[in-house]
């Protein structure tokens, strides 16, 4: 197996990011010196300062579009534009290249916020930081890094092709062939299911190649290693799935705890029930859970630890909670819940990819299985 | 062109999204753990000063904020927006409750004066202590002229044509530079810092200054004597006709 790259040039254009001449090198590569570990959920300057530029962006410009993007099933381009101009689409690209060169923690930040008040935009953003960007970055050679990431970091939207019709959970069953014609490969075959295809300049591509043929310019790493580049990616994206999950469970609460103090039956806020408020601590208490899996698994990738166990412990909590909680706030906000009136119901609706995306909850549970089997092989 | 030194006024407050608290001492409001950011109207300043510089008009923004250590990362904002660089004034906090805009102006004029600014924009008002006063002070004693509510600003033969928002309407003044002009609400839109931008920022230079490096008497000259909370709004009653309500009115003494 082999992934391609394929560009299309976008028509639009967009405002490129000026290029910083200079070369930033990262303050956060390195691990912390002090022997005292900060607790998961404290935040450093630089990682508040970020969360809360998200945060209000995400208040101020997403949150008006929400209803109407979702009503014509359509993302707005020109919002896309403004998520390449803050930065959000080159979290962790370098400096050099247009990026805003943070760490892979702060582009789970990013996700989760953005989810907070839209989940389906947080999966653009997602799949195209901890997917896309991350594909090229770990794979792909000094030449193409300088061709393609400040495209990435400032105008090409980015999509990650491997499911096919008989291949999803089975990634091996993929029948895309890449054929060798000249200094070309012709891909021949038929993706499914491909975030962000529609708005997509960039395509990383999964094919079946010949490995007699010497890989060309746009062959992504060595040719034979596709498999292990495309779970290799997905491990990384597993966590952004995670974030953009707990981002969507915390929105959904936003929305229903405060409508449950204020709705008013048999002469009570139907929060001061306590079969009522036990469910809705329940629920906190998984989504703390969730987000404490999630940020260690996203600490440890920043660390260069190993974290595919965790990634997928932390995938598996963070989507099984986001269906259990959101589907209880509908149950929470009676009627109105299953109304479009409310917010509610459409996190119910976006929830649902978060089992199945990036390896479904049985995939996880495999993953998680197959760590189990080794650290207690005798 | 490119030759003017613009100053810009951004204030540290609390942010507009937050529920205001009285302090149990009823001498001022919560500020501990309460989140604060750019007074709005200063964020409009530093935009519009940005794009006097995108417009090859100003050559150097040079940010300014005058309070606690805090107020730096209000100046971090003003940088990560576009700013060059930025002063801080800092003072304690304690001395900080009793100041307002006379001493603060004061220490603006100052700045304006070492700094050889042409042009110093300032928010019509803050949306903590809404004096809108720092502005007008800092023209006095500047002796620049000055063009307050400012909802356009072009540039027009070397002077300033300033489309100002007044109770009646519009009013369009020209004022020569150097000049201070306030901020409305319809100046323009500022723009979201970007997380390159938030980052480069960490690099402009940042300069600390004391009031007393500037000779401003920090002496209060107004006391607090008690903030309240407005008086929390007693449910209404249902009327069923226009006899009903006017009838009710009358009862209350209303009419
Ligand atoms: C909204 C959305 C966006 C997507 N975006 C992308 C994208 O950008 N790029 C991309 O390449 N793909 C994408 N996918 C595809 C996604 O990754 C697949 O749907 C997923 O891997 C599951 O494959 P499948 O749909 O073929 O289900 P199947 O593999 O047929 O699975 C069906 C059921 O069988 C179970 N199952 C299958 N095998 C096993 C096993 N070995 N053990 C236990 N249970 C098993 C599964 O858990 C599941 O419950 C997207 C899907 C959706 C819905």
């Amino acid at each position: 197996m082999a992934a391609a790259m394929l560009t299309r040039v976008r028509c639009a254009v967009r405002n490129v990011l000026p290029a910083s001449a200079r070369i930033w090198q990262s303050s956060l590569s390195g691990c912390q010196q002090s022997t005292m570990p900060e607790p998961l959920t404290v935040l450093n300057d630089e990682e508040q300062l970020m969360r809360d530029t998200v945060r209000r962006f995400a208040k101020e410009v997403i949150e008006p579009r929400v209803k109407i993007m979702d009503e014509a099933s359509h993302m707005d381009e020109q919002l896309i534009d403004a998520l390449f101009q803050q930065g959000f689409m080159g979290v962790e690209i370098d400096h050099k290249y247009g990026g805003s060169g943070l760490s892979f923690f702060i582009a789970n930040l990013v996700i989760e916020e953005i989810a907070k008040v839209d989940p389906s935009v947080a999966a653009c953003v997602d799949v195209h930081n901890t997917v896309v960007n991350t594909a090229i970055n770990n794979n792909a050679t000094e030449e193409q890094k300088a061709r393609f990431l400040p495209k990435l970091a400032t105008e090409f939207c980015g999509s990650f092709c491997l499911s096919e019709e008989g291949s999803g959970s089975d990634a091996f069953a993929m029948k895309t062939q890449a054929v060798k014609h000249g200094d070309k490969y012709v891909l021949n075959g038929t993706k499914l299911w491909i975030s962000n295809a529609e708005h997509a300049g960039l395509y990383v591509v999964f094919a079946n190649a010949d490995p007699s043929k010497v890989p060309e310019c746009n062959i992504l790493g060595e040719v034979g290693k596709g498999y292990k580049y495309a779970i290799e990616t997905l491990n990384e994206g597993r966590i952004g799935i995670a974030s953009q999950m707990n981002g969507l469970t915390q929105g959904a609460l936003n929305h229903v705890i405060p409508y449950t103090i204020s709705r008013k039956q048999f002469g009570h806020s139907i929060f001061d029930f306590q079969s009522m408020n036990h469910q809705i601590s329940k629920a906190v208490i998984q989504l703390e859970a969730a987000k404490l899996m999630t940020y260690n698994a996203a600490r440890l990738k920043d660390a260069g630890l190993p974290f595919t166990k965790e990634a997928a412990m932390a995938k598996y909590m963070s989507s099984e909670t986001a269906s259990w909680v959101t589907s209880k706030c509908i149950d929470w906000m009676g009627g109105l819940g299953i109304t479009k009136g409310f917010q509610v119901e459409k996190y119910f609706r976006d929830c649902k990819v978060g089992t199945i995306y990036e390896g479904t909850s049985n995939i996880q549970l495999n993953t998680i299985a197959k760590f189990l089997r080794q650290e207690y092989a005798e | 062109m490119a030759s003017l030194r613009v100053l810009v006024g951004c204030k540290r407050v609390i942010d507009y999204a937050v529920k205001v608290r009285v302090r149990p001492d009823k001498l001022g409001v919560v500020t501990d753990g309460v989140k604060h950011s750019m007074n709005p109207f200063d964020e409009i300043a530093i935009e519009e000063a940005v794009r006097l510089k995108e417009k090859k008009i100003a050559k150097e923004i040079v940010a300014v904020s005058c309070g606690p250590a805090k107020c730096q990362e209000t100046l971090r904002t003003a940088l990560a927006m576009g700013a060059d660089r930025a002063i801080h004034v800092e003072i304690a906090e304690k001395e900080y409750e009793g100041i307002g805009p006379l001493q603060v102006s004061k220490m603006l004029a100052k700045l304006a004066k070492d700094e050889d600014a042409n042009l110093f924009i300032v928010g019509k008002q803050a949306i903590d202590d809404d004096c809108n006063q720092t502005g007008q002070m800092l023209a006095s004693y500047l002796d620049w002229p000055q063009a307050t509510f400012a909802s356009e600003v072009v540039v027009e033969d070397g002077d300033l044509k300033v489309t100002r928002e007044v109770d009646g309407g519009l009013e369009t003044v020209k004022v020569k530079m150097p000049c201070v002009i306030t901020a409305d609400l319809r100046l323009n839109e500022p723009r979201y810092a970007t997380l390159p931008n938030i980052m480069k920022a960490k690099k402009k230079p940042m300069l600390k200054k004391k009031p007393a490096d500037l000779g401003v008497d920090m002496t209060p000259h107004v006391e607090v004597l008690k903030v309240d909370d407005p008086p929390t709004r007693e449910a209404g009653v249902k009327v069923e006709s226009a006899e009903e309500l006017v009838s009710k009115l009358k009862d209350v003494g209303c009419i």
